[in-house]
């Protein structure tokens, strides 16, 4: 009973700040949402046994990522956008970015579908296992990270890596040593 | 039962009780520390040898008016401090500051003494202690002035580069114990070497020690490294706009995490509750027959809140530059090198 309420409350909780971050005109007001939609989705990972993803979305997520979102706000300083301006000159607006912004929501639907009916048709909760050990447990989900899906788990580190070097590349100045 | 939750909200309402009054107390200890440090006074006419100023300061930040900047935001202005205070209360929720009690007697089964004891307490408390820099980032933005906006990106250039030290030096830490839960990590570290040294982590950890205090101490914007606040440059950071009890809870704010590193510190690094001195002394052997190992676990803090006032009138403020690259060029490799170290040694000693 309290755990499905807290359930609706949280991704009420979720749905709703995602949303707003969208609707909002002011950058800045976007960000925090973000924070709550995030922290809201830590919760729900609580209510899935599931503690440490919970923590590791709070710190990484809420707490590193959304920081540097916000000191890029805070470093442009960005205006309040103006409606009217927005619409005569973003060249998002012109009709070929609308068309393939179309195409790739038509996309991204079709995909959540797919994920969903997937998830449907799977019968047993996601992330249980038949023997009982529960995903809370760190150390059985470090040892699965680095057997059965280590190479998922290298692919992602060297992306991650090659986005950093390629933003230190680009923000180093002509003539810096 | 009824009378087990009923202690257990006691000891809850206590460790709030504690933080809520440590501020005040650690002001006025702030401030005649200095004076001594100073060769002077300090606060000396408020009650027999000034003790009853917090009082007085209190008061006079209450009966202040409230003023808010015409430009600046209205809610965030007002959501800032209030989230800085409260991250701070939060962060201290997963911290234990004593073993089992039951309070000479007066229960039946043994109470822990904390407010909860949670399988991942550090990263509760590590993920809501990142959680407090939005409190003073939103200060700065909100107040629409540039002093404090530039207080406001430095706090958060800093806390994202001084996060990582911390982290990594906790990590080593939960290695060796083989443990998230802060209760775990802390009665790992119970008995001595040679019956003499007591197996705390500091022995074990002295440059994961360092590395922590440092990063502890950048990520609470104390001296040296309270460039947030640098008076000289910035009037006083991100809390320029503020005044009465918005610009008290910055403070208050600042000191219980004050607080918290030091009892994390204590917990992690000096083995919590167990020995009182870094040898083993006819004392320790009194502290366990009594079962008061709390009071060992607020005399480390106390000891070590007052080594960071200490550092605050002792060593000059940084410049912004170089704390940069001292967090990134010296702190994080160190913390990493210490960290792989550590690895090693748990891998090949306890495979």
């Amino acid at each position: 009973m309290l755990e499905s309420l807290l359930f609706y409350v949280l991704s009420g909780l979720a749905v709703g700040a995602s949303a707003l971050v969208i609707g909002q005109r002011n950058a800045m007001y976007s960000v925090l949402l973000l924070i709550v939609s995030f922290a809201a989705l830590a919760g729900l990972y609580i209510g899935l046994d599931a503690p440490f993803v919970a923590m590791a979305q709070m710190i990484i997520y809420a707490g590193a990522i959304m920081v540097l979102f916000l000191f890029v706000v805070m470093l442009l300083n960005a205006p309040q956008e103006d409606a009217a301006e927005w619409d005569r000159t973003h060249p998002l607006k012109r009709p070929g970015f609308a068309r393939i912004g179309v195409v790739l929501a038509v996309l991204l639907v079709a995909e959540l579908g797919w994920a969903l009916a997937k998830v449907m048709s799977l019968g047993a909760p996601v992330g249980g296992r038949a023997d009982g050990a529960t995903i809370s447990s760190v150390r059985e989900m470090g040892r699965v990270l680095f057997t059965q899906y280590s190479f998922a788990f290298e692919a992602t580190s060297v992306l991650i890596l090659v986005a950093m070097v390629g933003a230190v590349v680009l923000a180093r100045r002509e003539g810096d040593a | 039962m009824n009378v087990q939750l009923l202690a257990q909200f006691i000891v809850i309402f206590a460790a709030f009780f504690l933080l809520v009054n440590m501020s005040a107390v650690l002001v006025l200890a702030e401030r005649k520390v200095m004076g001594f440090m100073q060769q002077r006074y300090g606060p000396y006419l408020v009650g027999p040898h000034g003790m009853l100023q917090p009082f007085a300061d209190i008061l006079k930040l209450l009966m202040k008016e409230e003023l808010r900047p015409k430009g600046a935001d209205k809610w965030l202005f007002t959501l800032a401090p209030v989230l800085a205070v409260t991250t701070a209360f939060a962060a201290f929720a997963t911290v234990p500051f004593g073993g089992e009690t039951t309070l000479f007697g007066l229960l039946d089964a043994p109470l822990k003494l904390g407010a909860a004891d949670v399988n991942v307490g550090v990263l509760v408390i590590f993920a809501i202690t990142s959680m407090g820099v939005y409190g003073i980032v939103l200060a700065g933005w909100s107040s629409n002035s540039k002093y404090a906006l530039f207080g406001g990106l430095r706090a958060s250039a800093q806390m994202i580069s001084y996060e990582l030290s911390y982290a990594t030096a906790l990590a080593a830490i939960i290695m060796l114990a083989g443990s998230m839960s802060v209760r775990e990590m802390v009665d790992s570290q119970t008995g001595y070497w040679f019956g003499v040294i007591p197996k705390w982590y500091i022995f074990i950890q002295p440059i994961g020690f360092i590395i922590y205090f440092i990063a502890g101490v950048a990520e609470t914007n104390r001296a040296p490294f309270d460039f947030p606040e640098a008076e000289q440059e910035l009037v006083a950071g991100f809390n320029t706009e503020y005044s009465s009890v918005r610009f008290a809870l910055f403070p208050q704010a600042e000191y219980i995490n004050m607080v918290t590193v030091a009892a994390v510190a204590t917990d992690l690094f000096l083995g919590g509750w167990h020995g009182l001195l870094p040898f083993r002394t006819p004392l320790d052997g009194l502290i366990e027959y009594w079962n008061v190992g709390w009071l060992v676990f607020f005399a480390k803090i106390g000891g070590i809140l007052f080594f960071y006032i200490w550092m605050r009138w002792t060593v000059p403020r940084y410049r912004y530059d170089q704390l940069m690259k001292f967090g990134w060029k010296w702190l994080l490799p160190a913390s990493v090198i210490n960290l792989l170290v550590t690895a090693a040694a748990v891998l090949y000693f306890n495979a």
